[in-house]
Order: C-alpha cells, then structure tokens, then sequence
C-alpha cells in the first residue's frame, strides 16, 4: 500500500493541527462544577460535559498534572470550542488563557457569587454560540500523518502479542517514518521487557531518560504501596482468564504494539505534549485504559487504537478509540466493541503486514467521521490521574 | 495451511499458546513457529483454553520459561511436555 500521500478529511484548527471530531466541551474546572456543566450539555444540544472527580486542594506536581490534564483536553484539536466552569475565577481563567493560547474559542464562567441557575444560563447561552460556530466547520483534506494517533492495550491475553499488538506495531512501523506522532505508555506494564523498550530509544540519553522514568516507577508506585506482590491486579484477573501468567509475559505482548524498526525520539511526563516533532513518543502513565487514554488524549492525540485480547471495552469522550483483536472467541462473544478483527492472524490467513493495512484503512475511516464501537456505544470514560492525596 | 492448534513466536521458546477454542485432552496438534512459519506437531496432554500455554518441553522446578525468546517466569510445579503451563506452575520473577 502507497501511503505517502494519504490523505483524511479533517478539521484543520486555528493552530494548525487535524481533529477528527468537532466537540464543543463543556468542561469543570473541578469535581463541584460537574453539575453546571452536566446541565449545560442537557440543555444545549451538540455539546459534551467532561464530568471528573478532582480539583480542589490539589498541590506540586499533582496540581500541575491537573491543569495540565484540563488544559490539554481543552486544546485537543479534535475540540472546536469550549466552555470551562469551576468554583472560583482564578484556577478558571487560568484554564481558559491555557486553552486559548491555541486560538479556539473559549470562554470561563464561575458559580461562587452567582450560584448554579445563573451560571448554567450564562455558559449555556455561549455554548449555544459555540455549536452554531462549530457546526459551520468544514472538513478539509489533510495528510493522514497530520493526525495523531496514540495506543494502549487492555484486557489483554496471549493472541495480544501474537496478533492486535503487532497489527498495532506494523502501522506505526509504516506511518512514523512517514511523519506520524506516536504514542505508547503503561510505565509498569513494560516490566520485564523494559530492556528491549530501553533499546528501541533513539539515543542513550532517550533511554536512560526511559530507564529512570521507569525505575521510579517502580520504586515511588509500585514497591511504596504494594502488599504481596501484584498477582492479583498485574496481570489483571481477565488477563489471567485469557492465558497471560507474568508480568514479563503481559509486558513483552505489550511492547509489539511499537512494531520492530521504529524507535522513540522522546520521553512524556503524563499528558505533556511532544515537542521533538513527528516521531513515536513513550508518555510516563499507569497501565489502566481510562487513565492512559485520558492522558495521551491532553497531549494533543486526536485518536487511538486500543488492542484487546479478552475484550476491553474502553473509549474516551474527545477521542475515537479503536479497538483491534485478534482472539477469535472475542469476536465471537463481543463483537460489538471490535472496530478491527485480525483473528485470521491466528488462523494463518493474515499476515501482520495485511492487518496493519487493515488498521490504516480502518484509521483513515474513522479520521473521515465513521463512529468507532466504543462511540457508537457511548463509552466516555474521562478519568484524571492523581499523583497524592489532596491537601 | 491448515489452521495450527498452537502458536510458537521464536525458536528458543518453550512454551507456546492455544489459538482454538474446546482444545481437548489428546489433540495432536498442528504447532507453526511464527518467526519462520515452521511447523511440528505436539500431542496436549489436558483440555486447555483458547490463549493458555503448553509446554513445549518437560521444566523442572527453577526452571525459566521462555517465550519471545525472553524470560517470563521460572517453574515452580513440575511441567511434562504437552502440559498446561499457568498460574499453577509458572511464576514471575518480579514484585
């Protein structure tokens, strides 16, 4: 397949980057402005509240993850415009001038000194101008690598490595040399195959930058807090279910999903956008769907592809998530949540080089405005990570 | 080809992974390596479900299990050729 000059119909944004969907976010600063922005998107059609349970009283690198978080969401091309409530101006504002520094619109409201009704009428009435100004976009044509397209693998099994995550790692072996911006996370889930994720860094310096983030990882996460060992959680119980027994194990079908030529130029802090140009990025991020979604989505990744073995049935309000397999059982029992089945990579009848081209198809389809299972289905999971406990 | 019974990903590994559903007990199954496409063949001693292991070898306890090429745990029940390798008799290295 040429793929040099393939092209998606996107939105391009006043900064320059493709979206692929046309959101217009009703966004809370904090856990108590949930409510207003809920009602604002009951109220104005075309509108999409971002509920999440943090923001008050949070400090040091957790408070810089939050509004780094808020901010990045907000500025996510695949966001036309957005609204931002929270409790108090200050920390508002503060999201606001983060997200209009792309240029889209936005605007703060704020309920202390107004209450609730005031400010739901208030941001309703300029959401309301935001979905009319947003709905008059236009998709363009733009070059399919313009888009940024993330992954992560969840509820995996063994056919993981065997078949969705190499599908996963063809794509990015063809399209980031083409000028792709890649992304791959889950610190902890590359344990016991962190040597080889060590290697495919571009430099030393890339992987010692790596080797740390990992490291501290395991020291500050995972030795600080764990009982036993994480039998229990790492594999989780369906990765148990599906055949993987090891953490190694788990970690080594993981690491397919960067292919076998293309190295990583960079290492994220979690939802830090990259900043090296195009390339594969490795984003510091826990291992569960939601959070790690969540994350690469606020450093500007307009979609993602998620292999699943067991049947993982993750999505992400802002961003179309993917879902690739290759266990035919999956297919079988849960085949409303599978976008890509390369099951026919087991049975010998695809190669992982067709399944790749089978993803790239599916990912120009789902870039030109094809509803992907977990869109289709409503799946929004918005989940932030927090470093500590609050104040 | 015939659709195999049981994947191997490299040559150096000693384990490899049902890819069929309701595999029994006796199944002499079609195993291709898939680095190379080579194939043998393997007789599964238990039934054992789509995407669990068997043994590809007999281990004994401290064994290593590979697979990728790499190590993923060490042995700790006995494993026959032909066996299911899980939980009950593979454990990891780390944590």
């Amino acid at each position: 397949m040429d793929l040099s000059n393939k092209t998606i119909w996107g939105f391009r944004r006043e900064n320059g980057r493709v979206g692929v969907r046309n959101h217009v976010v009703i966004l809370p600063l904090d856990d108590i402005s949930n409510a207003a922005c809920e009602a604002v998107a009951a109220h104005i059609q075309g509108t999409i509240a971002l509920p999440h349970a943090y923001g008050r009283l949070q400090f040091g690198e957790d408070l810089e993850l939050h509004f780094r978080t808020m901010i990045g969401t907000g500025a996510n091309p695949n966001v036309a415009a957005c609204i931002v409530i929270g409790i108090e101006p200050d920390w508002t504002n503060k999201v606001v001038e983060g997200i209009a520094a792309t240029g889209k619109p936005v605007a703060g409201f704020w309920i202390e000194g107004n209450g609730d009704i005031a400010t739901v009428a208030a941001a309703s009435r300029k959401a309301k101008d935001f979905v009319h100004w947003a709905s008059e976009k236009v998709r363009e044509e733009c070059p399919l690598t313009d888009v940024w397209v993330a992954a992560k693998c969840g509820e995996s099994d063994t056919t993981t490595g065997l078949a969705s995550c190499p599908t996963v790692g063809n794509m990015y072996d063809k399209l980031v040399p083409l000028g792709l911006y890649g992304c791959f996370g889950e610190t902890s889930e590359l344990t016991g195959a962190e040597h080889l994720a060590a290697a495919r860094a571009a430099s030393p310096e890339i992987a010692a930058k790596f080797m740390k983030t990992w490291t501290a990882y395991q020291n500050d996460v995972i030795e600080a807090h764990k009982t036993s060992d994480l039998s229990d959680s790492q594999p989780t119980k369906g990765n148990i279910a599906g055949g993987l027994t090891t953490i190694e194990e788990k970690a080594l079908g993981n690491l397919e999903k960067i292919g076998k030529t293309v190295k990583f130029i960079d290492v994220l802090e979690p939802a830090e956008a990259p900043a090296r140009g195009p390339g594969l990025y490795f984003m510091d991020t826990s291992s569960a769907a939601a959070e790690c979604c969540t994350l690469q989505a606020a450093a500007g990744y307009a979609m993602h592809i998620f292999p699943t073995g067991q049947g993982n049935v993750i999505g992400n309000p802002i961003m179309p998530v993917i879902k690739v397999t290759g266990n035919p059982r999956t297919v079988r029992l849960m085949n409303e949540h599978i976008d890509v089945d390369v099951s026919g990579v087991v049975r010998r009848e695809l190669t992982i080089d067709q399944a790749g081209d089978k993803l790239i198809d599916m990912i120009v389809s789902t870039a030109n405005g094809r509803m992907t299972a977990a869109e289709a289905l409503g799946h929004r999971e918005f989940v932030m990570t927090k470093l500590y406990r609050s104040a | 080809m015939a659709a195999p019974q049981l994947l191997v990903h490299d040559h150096k590994d000693n384990v490899g992974v049902v890819v069929v559903e309701g595999l029994t007990a006796g199944t002499d199954m079609l195993c291709v390596v898939t680095e190379d496409n080579s194939d043998f063949h393997l007789t599964a001693n238990q039934d054992v479900p789509i995407g669990h292991k068997i043994a590809l070898t007999d281990l004994a306890v401290g064994d290593t299990v590979i697979k990728y090429g790499q190590d993923i745990g060490r042995v700790v029940a006995a494993i026959a050729k032909g066996d299911h390798v899980h939980t009950h008799n593979l454990k990891t290295k780390r944590w």
